[in-house]
């Protein structure tokens, strides 16, 4: 830069170091600017006396200031004074301003042992799940005591949030969960028909595709797109509600939150995750069949008929059965990370995110847990 | 400094579907000066505000801040005019993901080309300037109190040492001795820096002890503009109400009772 040399200019004479300051000493050239404080405070060390004449400096601001101020203060430090001259009043009120800051040294953070970081972050995350696990219990808790007392009192129940809720999480969503399920049906029956082929076992892809169907994938398919569609905006909602302290404004004027706000929510899904199910496992039998005729030339009435061999309403009882649970496991971790938002947006982020991993892995557990279940049981 | 006026606004009209909530407002703010705008609750000072740093699109009219129009600048020099300025949003609107020094440092890291050392020496002293201590620096906003946040966004608003500094209700939400230190502040910082500061206030304590001029608004337009004698002389019914109603009164009797 040109303007580097009128910044500063130092003059060495008979161990006597003179500076001449100009141009404009402001936050645009404090980058320069430091490099050239940081050389001259090093030769400085030579000097006996310093003086700088700040006479040609056009502009002056707090950036300025504070340089000028670390110059000299750095002088101060090593027992030699510098004598200022040539500075406007005015300029001269910001300098010391600046000789009042600063005076502490930084707080220095320790930096810790790269292992002993790793552990401590395994334990915490440990401790983290046991604490999860105790939050969601006390939600689930806290719910059933609500749903015990809304019982007594039927007319305390919030029909009207609950309809609300009913229309966003259940009737909204078919149209996307009638799409997904359908192109999940047809992918499973044609990759079914494609291997079975080689075996000349094509009928028995229609087994595959209703069992796996009625069973499993269908309640899978729509429990993961609920918590990814309703549980986050659950969070996101209670966790906004929770920033603006409309949660606190509820409980100090004698509502329970639980009862008011998140017992309609988690009935609401209760109630929707089944009906989702059906429709979206009829879609995806319906998908199936289509690729059947179209891909594997099966004609609907043989699809049907195999269909009929194939499963038995038990098949179709353990998907539904499910069903409700998973909405249950959906709704009682996005309300309780909806409640654990605290001040800050990157908060309702992250809790957002955690209530969605979450909700996702806690329905695979559940479903693992159900099949262990149905297997002993022996259907 | 120069008698050209820093802000200049010319017949502003502003207006959200068939509301029109400024109509034809014209102001100047001079090189320097402290200048509280008032008006009711809901009559447009907000929306003058984020108007002029060009948060609101306009209807109609010119705004001029700093010798630059604001129609007819490009993009560059737009960005190169926001740096000049620094805002204090009512709220504080601290980014709550980062601390309060990276808050502070953020404009200068954005706009500045300067060493780690010089950024963390410098956020440091902006917020002791301000009335807050190191150990606040690591803090994160949601952690402040309300005085807190006032001023570590003030720190924030002065971080590129701009000429001109908005204040939206700047002592909004703070008790009475908070209130006055908050006016003292910027009484300070307005000296030593020699800033120019435009500022939306409800806070008649702050219009009487900081302000050089007051600017009044009412239906849309500045009905009156200058020292608080001409405020109290100002034959507007809105004005009158305001500066000689109960509480106006009580301050004005006041501050009658001090000169006399």
């Amino acid at each position: 830069m040109a303007s580097d040399v009128s910044l500063l200019t130092a003059k060495f004479e008979n161990g006597r170091l003179e500076l001449a300051a100009g141009g404009a000493w402001t936050a645009a050239n404090a980058g320069a600017l430091e490099s050239l404080v940081d050389r001259v405070s090093a030769d400085a060390a030579r000097a006996k006396a310093v003086s700088i004449d700040m006479g040609g400096v056009r502009e002056f601001d707090t950036f300025g200031a504070w340089l000028l101020e670390r110059l000299t203060r750095s002088w101060r430090g090593a027992g030699r004074a510098a004598s200022i001259v040539g500075m406007p009043e005015h300029d001269r009120s910001l300098l010391k301003e600046m000789s009042g800051v600063n005076l502490e040294p930084a707080p220095v953070l320790a930096s810790d042992n790269a292992l002993v970081t790793a552990l401590a972050a395994l334990g915490q995350g440990v401790i983290g799940f046991g604490r999860d696990l105790l939050t969601f219990a006390n939600m689930l808790g806290a719910i059933g005591i609500a749903a015990a007392r809304v019982l007594t009192r039927p007319r305390d129940f919030r029909f009207t949030s609950a309809v609300n809720q009913f229309d966003r999480v259940c009737w909204q969503a078919v149209p996307i969960i009638l799409l997904i399920t359908f192109l999940i049906g047809a992918i499973i029956a044609q990759q079914g028909i494609f291997h079975f082929r080689k075996f000349g076992a094509e009928m028995y892809a229609v087994d595959l595709v209703g069992i796996l169907i009625l069973r499993e994938v269908g309640v899978l398919i729509v429990a993961i797109m609920v918590a990814g569609r309703s549980g986050s905006s659950y969070t996101a909602e209670l966790g906004s509600m929770m920033m603006r302290e409309e949660v606190d404004a509820l409980r100090t004027m004698g509502f329970d939150p639980v009862e008011v706000l998140i017992l309609p929510r988690v009935l609401v899904l209760i109630v929707a995750l089944p009906v989702l199910t059906f429709l979206g496992s009829m879609a995806a039998l319906y998908g199936g069949g289509l690729v059947a005729w179209l891909y594997g030339g099966m004609s609907p009435e043989i699809y049907i008929s195999r269909l009929e061999e194939a499963i038995s309403l038990t098949h179709f009882k353990v998907g539904m059965l499910k069903a409700p649970f998973m909405g249950l496991v959906i709704g009682v971790v996005a309300c309780a990370e909806g409640l654990l938002v605290k001040g800050s947006a990157e908060s309702l982020g992250l809790q957002t995110t955690a209530s969605v991993v979450k909700s996702i892995f806690l329905v695979i557990v559940l479903d693992g847990l159900f099949a262990i279940f149905f297997a002993s049981i022996g259907t | 400094m120069s008698d050209k006026p820093v802000i200049s606004v010319k017949d502003l009209v502003v207006g959200f579907g068939d509301q029109i909530v400024l109509d034809r407002l014209s102001l100047e703010v001079r090189a320097g000066e402290i200048l509280g705008v008032v008006g009711a609750s809901g009559g447009g000072k907000s929306v003058l505000l984020r108007t002029i740093i060009g948060l609101l699109p306009k209807r109609h009219g010119t705004i001029e801040v700093l010798g630059v129009d604001q129609d007819k600048a490009s993009e560059e020099q737009r960005r190169a005019l926001e740096r000049r300025w620094g805002v204090l949003f009512q709220q504080g609107a601290l980014f709550s993901s980062l601390t309060v020094r990276q808050n502070v440092q953020f404009p200068m890291r954005e706009n500045l080309d300067i060493s780690q050392r010089l950024l963390d020496e410098m956020a440091l002293a902006k917020l002791e300037m301000v009335g807050l201590t190191p150990l606040d620096a690591d803090k994160f906003p949601a952690e402040l109190s309300g005085g807190m946040t006032k001023r570590a966004a003030l720190a924030r608003a002065l971080a590129l040492d701009p000429e001109i500094v908005f204040l939206d209700e700047p002592t909004s939400g703070l008790d009475p001795i908070a209130a006055g230190d908050f006016d003292a502040l910027i009484k300070t910082l307005q000296g030593t820096l020699g800033l120019t500061v435009f500022m939306v206030t409800h806070d008649l304590e702050s219009l009487y002890t900081v302000c050089d001029r007051i600017a009044a608004l009412a239906d849309g337009r500045i009905v009156t503009v200058g020292s608080m004698e001409t405020m109290l002389e100002c034959t507007h019914p809105w004005v009158q109400t305001y500066f000689q109603g109960k509480r106006g009164g009580m301050l004005a009797s006041r501050i009658g009772q001090l000169v006399t």
